[in-house]
């Protein structure tokens, strides 16, 4: 419990009401952009979209309960395909417009709780490196599963029903940006009851069971019904990033969902910081324009094609390895400790190299498990010295 | 009755690649609890060192050596240059920085190689032995059991019978114990990394003639295979690196032979999440997870 929000330095939660405005505000934002923006440029808006809603999902998961997931691509395939095998079978039925929309959207929310919640069941059980196992395993799978189980569409996946401009937006925007629209309205829903878990009590527990389970398990904390929870929380958030993507590109196959795609979200959620959402928004975007930007740039230099060919793809994933190793190694807060300004480096500065020097005086911990000799290193960590990110400040 | 015989042997031969590889997983979880996803883009790149010497000496004992001594130092470098800087007293940032350092060192590879598959001949004939009249393994099967044999061996004398080996199981354990009572626990660190990424570049490099080629992502499925067998076994455990990489290695042939190829990584998936949900440490777990 030393993550209580009572800790000296730390902003007391963000009460509900306040969140929801801010996320109405910024969403009315995004949507009044879309209006600036070219067809292209509406289409990269949407797929970041989808893609922060896994990676908000995700940064909740491995920033608050410590639970590293390489199967969050995954999660993402359960949304897209839950959402493609409702709306398909509705439209076929002849039903349009938003109940076939609401419907798939309940069928990717149906089947990525689902499957998430079999994996928090999991991983319960599961300490890291076997959880990060399972969910390899996972990944590496996706592409056998749907070629062996029957409707699923195989290699090439499933088609999903196109869904037009509504006729009163008609005259005002092309379908680019409706579907940005659709995307923006989706990535609120789902990021939003993300940023109210958060700073509210589930969030505690999270960080409680993070932090220390002995004394989580002594406040009367079940540290298995959080991890479930929370992977269940975090699997629909990227259920429904999927379900969007699914809408944007009509269509949902295996080959998107790869475990280079999986590892992108990572490189996201690290990058923009561990537990914080608006760096997960910050990393969604970069992993979705990064690779765009590189191979304009490298097609723009006149290299010979030879080349090109070899730079294309690689380029953007060393820029994404080295970003990952950089920004864990030298700068752990990500993104969001940047903007938290110098103050708050600074603190986590000196923090940390009190870490480094063992148990400081402000430290409420007993002997530090470090220098127990029995302890084991993997399965303990000590309170207050957790040297990865967690946000302590909001943003 | 036959094919049973060829599959099993096969598996056999197979499962002894994926055991070494995941043996050099536990060696190094051992050694600095880290799960180095690193490990076979490491190895691809020591091999890919090896089949220029081969093609430049045409021996392959000379290969077989540089991908073990370049093995060993992509290693020290990777330790002493990148792991030693990732502060932590959880396993996940150093899992994230080797995550990191594949995607890194496959795009190198790609950049440099490009994306097309050279084809390693191997050493010695394909074309299955026969034993009366059933088909079992071929003399390069062979030499693939006999290698992994020998270093298995090799590395339980090492770590059982040797100076050297009590220091690295003992800094492994108690690092602070260790360092009060004389031994260089950051040198152990960094030995068990050497050994353990020497040992992966042999594995790639004995996989490699039997599949497509070399190419950047050649080590990947290996890996996934011998992680799937690190933890099935426990990541602390040696034994249960060979066992569980023989049983996977006979589950795949047997499901590739009798079922289809595009099974065997459901095959896998479902083996593994048994396995953990029966024993959440793995097989041969010696200790069970601390949670009170």
């Amino acid at each position: 419990m030393t993550r209580s929000p009572a800790r000296p330095g730390t902003r007391a939660p963000r009460t509900t009401r306040a969140i929801v405005v801010r996320a109405v505000l910024l969403t009315l934002l995004a949507l009044a952009l879309t209006f600036a923006l070219d067809p292209f440029r509406n289409y990269q808006l949407a797929v970041i979209a989808a893609t922060f809603c896994a990676t908000a999902g995700l940064t909740l998961l491995v920033g608050l309960t410590g639970q590293l997931s390489l199967g969050h691509a995954v999660l993402m395939a359960a949304g897209g395909y839950g959402y493609a095998l409702v709306a398909g079978p509705a439209a076929e039925a002849g039903l349009g417009g938003t109940a076939r929309f609401a419907l798939g959207i309940l069928g990717a929310l149906v089947l990525s709780a689902a499957v998430g919640g079999l994996l928090g069941l999991a991983g319960a059980r599961l300490r890291g490196p076997y959880l990060a196992g399972l969910t390899l395993a996972l990944v590496i799978a996706l592409p056998a599963l749907t070629t062996q189980v029957p409707g699923l569409g195989k290699d090439q996946g499933l088609g999903v029903p196109f869904e037009a401009v509504p006729a009163p937006l008609a005259g005002l925007m092309v379908v680019e940006q409706w579907h940005a629209w659709i995307a923006v309205v989706v990535a609120a829903l789902a990021v939003t009851p993300l940023v109210v878990l958060r700073s509210g009590r589930a969030g505690l527990r999270m960080r409680a069971t993070h932090g220390d389970e002995v004394a989580a398990r002594l406040a009367g904390i079940s540290p298995a019904r959080v991890k479930v929870g929370a992977f269940v929380v975090s699997a629909v958030a990227a259920g429904l990033g999927g379900a969007v993507l699914a809408v944007v590109t009509q269509s949902v196959s295996p080959g998107r969902y790869s475990l280079a795609f999986s590892l992108l979200l990572l490189v996201a959620v690290v990058v923009g910081g561990l537990g914080s959402i608006g760096g997960a928004a910050a990393g969604a975007a970069l992993v979705v324009l990064l690779p765009w930007l590189v191979e304009a740039l490298t097609s723009a230099g006149g290299l010979s094609a030879d080349l090109e060919q070899r730079l294309s793809g690689n380029l953007a994933l060393a820029v994404f390895g080295a970003l990952l190793v950089a920004v864990t190694v030298v700068w752990p807060g990500g993104l969001a400790a940047a903007s938290a300004g110098p103050r708050g480096r600074l603190a986590r500065a000196l923090r940390r190299s009190r870490a480094d020097d063992g148990p400081g005086p402000t430290s409420d911990a007993a002997p530090a498990p470090a220098s127990d000799p029995t302890s084991d290193q993997a399965s303990y960590q000590a309170p207050d010295q957790t040297p990865d990110p967690l946000p302590i400040t909001e943003r | 009755m036959d094919r049973l015989v060829l599959l099993v042997s096969t598996g056999v031969a197979r499962g002894l690649v994926i055991a070494l590889f995941a043996l050099s997983l536990v060696i190094i979880w051992r050694a600095a609890r880290i799960v180095n996803f690193a490990q076979a883009a490491m190895a691809v790149a020591a091999v890919y060192v090896a089949f220029a010497v081969q093609q430049a000496t045409g021996s392959y004992v000379l290969a077989l050596l540089s991908a073990l001594v370049v093995g060993a130092l992509l290693g020290v470098a990777v330790e002493r240059g990148l792991m030693r800087h990732v502060a932590g007293r959880t396993p996940m940032p150093g899992m994230i920085v080797a995550i990191g350092l594949v995607m890194v060192l496959q795009a190198l590879l790609g950049i440099f190689f490009g994306p097309k598959h050279r084809p390693m001949t191997p050493v010695l004939s394909e074309a299955p032995l026969y034993v009366g009249d059933v088909p079992v393994l071929s003399r390069y099967d062979l030499f693939v059991l006999l290698v992994a044999l020998v270093v298995v061996v090799g590395l339980g004398v090492l770590f059982n019978r040797s100076t050297l080996g009590l220091q690295l199981r003992a800094s492994a354990v108690a690092p602070e114990v260790s360092r009060l009572l004389g031994v260089r626990v950051p040198r152990m660190v960094t030995i068990g990394w050497m050994l353990s990424s020497a040992v992966a570049a042999l594995a790639v490099l004995l996989l490699v003639p039997t599949e497509l080629g070399l190419n950047a992502h050649s080590g990947d499925v290996l890996f996934v295979h011998a992680f799937t067998v690190a933890v099935l076994g426990g990541l602390d455990s040696p034994a249960g690196a060979l066992v569980g990489g023989l049983v996977v290695g006979v589950l795949i042939s047997l499901v590739t032979g009798y079922a289809s190829a595009g099974l065997a990584p459901l095959a896998v998936l479902a083996l593994l999440t048994c396995v953990l949900l029966v024993r959440p440490g793995g097989i041969f777990a010696t200790k069970e997870a601390r949670t009170a």
